[in-house]
């Protein structure tokens, strides 16, 4: 090694020098860069507002220091409780039918009877302003303002829940902890306690839900909730703190964020992509310029750290860029986001994402460049003399270094953003897999074709054919390129299909679409008698008793809950199961195992029938038993089968089903559904059964298709939004690599001209070889996705994935297309010109 | 007068698959410090081959060469380097000059890493001297062949080389610019004292210089001295 000294000024100077005239083919590299950063940087600073928002709003989330909650009226013992902590707020709530009398119009809504001064943090957003504080004075309601405008109402105006009417004292705009795709199907209407009793809207079996609020701003709530959790939990209420809330609430956006990671993922491979396959062609032709440079007396080192500097340069550039995009991004975040988050995010900046940016900017275009730029270092100065493919050979040990460092980097970087090391592994593996993959099956195809060479077709096919395989060809740098860009696109297309599926939202005629809920047993036949009257169809008549588990295997449900041997998902220890019975399996349910029992004979068994969901969280086989406690009575069972349910479809479905014969006169309730041709005959039918059942809850399908599908509309369009960022990515990345590929061409290209080519056999040439690179490289990227989005859709995002044929028919003739266009492209200035004058400028 | 390259039985041996192909052997000659030394011969003699292992640009595989004094078996590729940049100055055939850097640029290239700080002036004035002061920020490609060989001349010279190997100096020139470059190559060296290896298969251009060595098939058929121009 040299004992010069290493004059960095002179090699600022000379990476300047050089790069400052080959600006335009290192401006597609900087766009991957920056791409690839800006989608790092937002996501990365907007998590981190995310996180940070919850965690300094967790009281006014919550609206109070922690909460009580039950789904029954507390027992004894958890009563005694909340009085000794002192409750300085409760409501119930409940979901109900709500009616309009100054227009006759009825809606589902979700009834919050409260007493006392609640929220203590945060605030109810009302119009006018004085609502708020005047509702519970007033004895009037707050109504959502949505349904206010849905029902053209204002305060002023009325509202009757069950038996008495409210005036409507203001609009609620907000309440602390509810977003607003949660209260879509039912808003929230906000009344004083005092009145919940007079409404004779809690009858038996309704879904109701108790809570106290507390304010103890001094409390240890860490200590409070290990003291009386254990004790809630045994007695089916619970304990929520603003801090586990915020937690909770923290982790409920994971699967969004887990998304927009794997969004910002694969940007940064694309554009890790994109500088690989353009430094790979750009240092190719710089090598000529080293050699010349070791005759003038640059070392090695000097030669390598002048191409070192400049990619470090595009990459410092690059990464400062696509920082300053992806702040300014983030702000939109807030508001493509606002109905799914139950807060205002406040968006303040933070360094360490920008910082981590502009570093990883840096470290992603040295680390993807160093293999091609090993080249520099390697070249021998005779190359000034005569061209030798030998003295361009990398060394055998410093590619392998190259290329695990490489792999080290994805791997660090998945896990950075997947926060799981095993998920950032299996990322790694399929990444490196992936491209094996593909380097093997470019290679293999220039080995086919070599082997059966068509000598028999034309001369401008011949030749295309020949520039796949022979020296200086680009075939296994476009494949990789065009394939691996591909691949990324479409696995984030099929992701998106994952996390957009959805249940056919077709309302086919004659499926039911009124149900009705919580008809109690006195009001059945006035009900069946008034459809009866009005023509309706009653289409299923379902009853439901209430039940919990009391024991599972002879042990019980109190026993398991403190056993932490078991392993059980613990959820249905405390839940109340609403079950029916019938003997047939509906068209939404499949006998995965056992065997279905209809009826139950007598001295036999009772064998239910279990939902597969269950009995996995249970841990339940065919042959087990459980035993029941139906509202005081115990009832022995056994799992005589286990259903597949389709929970997605819109009907009634039921975890539990018991055979017909057992539970017929136990106490229950019912529900109802029917079919109605429209949305007028639905509204009447609906004012009249508020009038004459206040109790009973309806559920209007066709009104919940629409919001859903709306739901569902604003979750696409996030979605898409954030895929697009990566595919208009993956576009720079590929057509910065085939526009790189021009200079590999040219110079064939300028000698055919010269030799008399004509335009139009020039064109075919390019023509051809580009269409074969394309179709290969984008044909194996979507086959390669389709197993990597089966891979996601089961171990990420546990869901479902049945491939779409779009990407076949969109992104194969899409992007061979693309490359085909880019290609000819290349072409202009070899046809519009002397030969030698492009020679002159272009080499 | 002292002999500032030493080349003792010299031979370069390719290997291409199983096959060996030894293009030139047996070489040894001297060259003298001051001089001006041509090698000639036809097309496949070795004659570049044998400039680029007389640089120091690739290696032998057998016998010695010692160039200004040194070695250069002894030396590794940096070491190689360093020497050409401090003794060795080049002139291709093909001119070879950086084309992402402008005439100037090119000149000083050796001068900056010399650590020259006055490389910007003692360029100029070399491209001054070779006729380019309006040239001095083109790029390559603005200017013309004649031109380019020109701003490598003065590239050439630009580092003071103790010695300067131009592999074809002509080969890329009408017969009118290729007879003012070698005017000017030899007025500039006439100026720096440099010793002058030239490489050429027009024997006018050789019959001009001190000494011929002769190849023809990879071996030496003659090694004439001659009295030049310069001496006479």
């Amino acid at each position: 090694m040299s004992n010069r000294k290493i004059n960095l000024p002179w090699l600022l100077k000379m990476a300047w020098r050089d790069g400052k005239a080959s600006i335009s083919r290192l401006m597609l590299f900087m766009a991957s860069i920056i791409l690839g950063i800006a989608a790092v940087v937002s996501i990365q600073l907007f998590s981190a507002n995310l996180k940070d928002n919850i965690k300094k709003q967790s009281k006014s989330l919550m609206g109070a220091d922690f909460i009580i909650d039950s789904r029954n009226k507390p027992s004894k013992k958890v009563q005694a409780i909340i009085d000794s902590l002192q409750p300085a707020a409760n409501e119930v709530n409940f979901v109900s039918m709500a009616a309009f009398p100054k227009n006759d119009g009825t809606k589902l809504v979700k009834v919050r009877a409260i007493k006392g001064n609640f929220p203590f943090y945060g605030k109810l957003a009302t119009a006018p302003l004085t609502a708020a504080a005047q509702y519970q004075k007033k004895g009037g309601a707050l109504v959502d303002a949505t349904l206010l405008l849905q029902y053209n109402l204002k305060p002023g105006d009325s509202i009757k829940l069950g038996k008495v009417i409210f005036p409507i004292t203001g609009s609620l705009k907000s309440i602390p902890g509810t977003t607003a795709i949660s209260s879509s199907i039912a808003p929230t209407v906000l009344i004083p306690y005092r009145f919940l009793e007079q409404t004779q809207l809690i009858q038996l079996g309704s879904r109701k839900e108790y809570q106290y609020f507390f304010k103890a701003p001094n409390m240890d709530l860490e200590v409070l909730d290990q003291k009386i959790d254990p004790i809630l939990d045994d007695n089916n209420a619970d304990l929520d703190t603003h801090t586990s809330t915020s937690r909770r609430l923290g982790r409920r956006y994971d699967n969004v964020g887990r998304f927009l990671n794997l969004v910002a993922f694969i940007a940064l491979l694309l554009g890790c992509v994109g500088i690989a396959s353009s430094v790979h062609i750009y240092i190719k032709e710089k090598l000529k310029n080293v050699a010349v440079l070791k005759c003038l007396g640059v070392s090695r080192k000097q030669s390598f750290l002048i191409y070192l500097l400049q990619i470090i340069g595009i990459g410092l550039v690059g990464g400062i860029i696509g920082a300053g995009i992806g702040t300014a991004l983030q702000f939109a975040f807030p508001y493509i986001l606002q109905d799914f988050l139950p807060f205002d995010v406040v968006v303040s900046i933070t360094l360490q994402p920008i910082f981590m940016g502009i570093v990883l900017g840096i470290f992603m275009s040295v680390l993807f460049a160093l293999l091609p730029l090993l080249g520099t270092w390697y070249v021998s100065p005779l190359e000034v003399l005569r061209t030798s493919e030998e003295n361009a050979q990398k060394p055998r040990k410093a590619r392998i270094f190259t290329l695990l460092a490489i792999v080290l980097f994805v791997f660090l970087f998945s896990f950075w953003m997947l926060k799981s090391a095993v998920n950032g592994f299996a990322f790694t593996i399929g990444i490196v897999i992936t491209f094996a993959i593909m380097a093997g099956v470019s290679s293999l195809f220039m080995k086919l074709i070599k082997k059966w060479f068509p000598t028999n077709w034309s001369f401008t096919k011949r030749q295309s054919i020949l520039n796949l395989y022979r020296p200086n060809n680009q075939t296994m740098v476009l494949v990789l390129a065009i394939g691996l860009g591909t691949f990324l696109i479409s696995t984030l297309y099929f992701t998106k299909d994952i996390l957009l599926a959805k249940t056919s939202l077709e309302n086919k005629k004659n499926d039911a679409n009124i149900i009705l809920m919580d008809v109690q047993s006195q009001q059945e036949t006035a009900l069946l008698q008034s459809f009866k009257s009005k023509g309706l169809e009653v289409i299923d008549n379902i009853p439901i008793i209430t039940m919990r588990m009391h024991s599972i295997r002879g042990k019980s449900v109190n026993d398991i809950r403190k056993d932490t041997t078991i392993q059980m998902r613990k959820w249905m220890l405390n839940r109340e199961f609403r079950v029916t019975y019938r003997d047939v399996l509906s068209d939404t349910e499949e006998l995965m195992s056992g065997n279905w029992t209809g009826t139950v004979e007598k001295g036999k068994p009772i064998s239910i029938s279990v939902a597969d969901n269950v009995a996995r969280d249970a841990n339940l086989k065919v042959g087990d038993e459980i035993v029941f406690n139906i509202q005081g009575v115990l009832m022995k069972t056994i799992v005589g089968s286990i259903r597949k349910v389709d929970w997605g479809s819109m009907k009634v479905n039921f975890s539990i089903v018991f055979p017909k014969g057992v539970l017929e006169n136990a106490p229950k309730f019912n529900v109802i559904t029917t079919y109605v041709a429209n949305k007028e005959s639905s509204a009447v039918l609906q004012r009249d059964l508020v009038q004459n059942f206040p109790s009973v809850t309806i559920l209007d399908l066709r009104q919940v298709f629409t919001i859903v599908e709306d739901i569902i509309d604003k979750v696409s369009w996030i979605i898409n939004f954030m895929a697009f960022f990566s595919i208009i990515t993956g576009l720079i990345v590929l057509i910065g690599s085939v526009r790189n590929s021009k200079y590999q061409r040219i110079k064939e290209s300028v000698l055919l001209r010269t030799l008399g080519a004509k335009s139009k056999q020039i064109y075919q040439i390019t023509a051809y070889e580009y269409i074969f690179l394309g179709l290969l490289g984008s044909f194996i990227g979507i086959l390669l996705s389709l197993v990597s989005s089966q891979l996601l859709a089961v171990f990420l995002f546990k869901e479902p994935f049945v491939p779409s044929i779009i990407p076949f028919l969109v992104l194969v003739p899409g992007i061979t297309f693309l490359v085909f266009i880019i290609g000819l492209s290349n072409l202009n200035t070899v046809l519009k010109s002397p030969p030698l004058e492009v020679l002159r400028k272009e080499m | 007068m002292s002999k500032i390259l030493k080349i003792n039985d010299l031979e370069k041996t390719y290997t291409s698959g199983s096959k060996n192909l030894t293009v030139i052997s047996n070489i040894s000659f001297e060259v003298e410090q001051g001089s001006i030394f041509s090698i000639v011969g036809p097309s496949g003699s070795g004659k570049t081959t044998l400039l680029g292992l007389c640089a120091g640009l690739d290696y032998p595989t057998s016998g010695t060469v010692e160039l200004c004094g040194t070695a250069l078996q002894d030396l590794n590729e940096d070491k190689r380097a360093e020497l050409r940049n401090k003794e060795v100055g080049f002139i291709f055939q093909n001119f070879q000059l950086l084309p992402t850097l402008t005439a100037l640029e090119n000149v000083i290239v050796p001068l900056e890493l010399q650590g020259e700080k006055n490389a910007t002036k003692i360029g100029t004035e070399l491209l001054t001297k070779v006729g380019l002061q309006d040239r001095l920020y083109h790029y390559p490609s603005q200017l013309s062949g004649g031109e380019q060989q020109r701003v490598a001349l003065a590239r050439a010279f630009s580092n003071k080389p103790s010695i300067l190997f131009a592999d074809e100096p002509t080969g890329n020139l009408d017969e009118e610019t290729g007879e003012k470059v070698i005017q000017l190559l030899f007025e500039l060296n006439k100026e720096a004292g440099t010793t002058l290896v030239i490489i050429t298969h027009d024997l006018d251009l050789a019959n001009r210089t001190q000494q011929i060595l002769r190849l023809k098939g990879g071996k030496i058929i003659a090694n004439e001295k001659l009295v030049s121009e310069h001496e006479q």
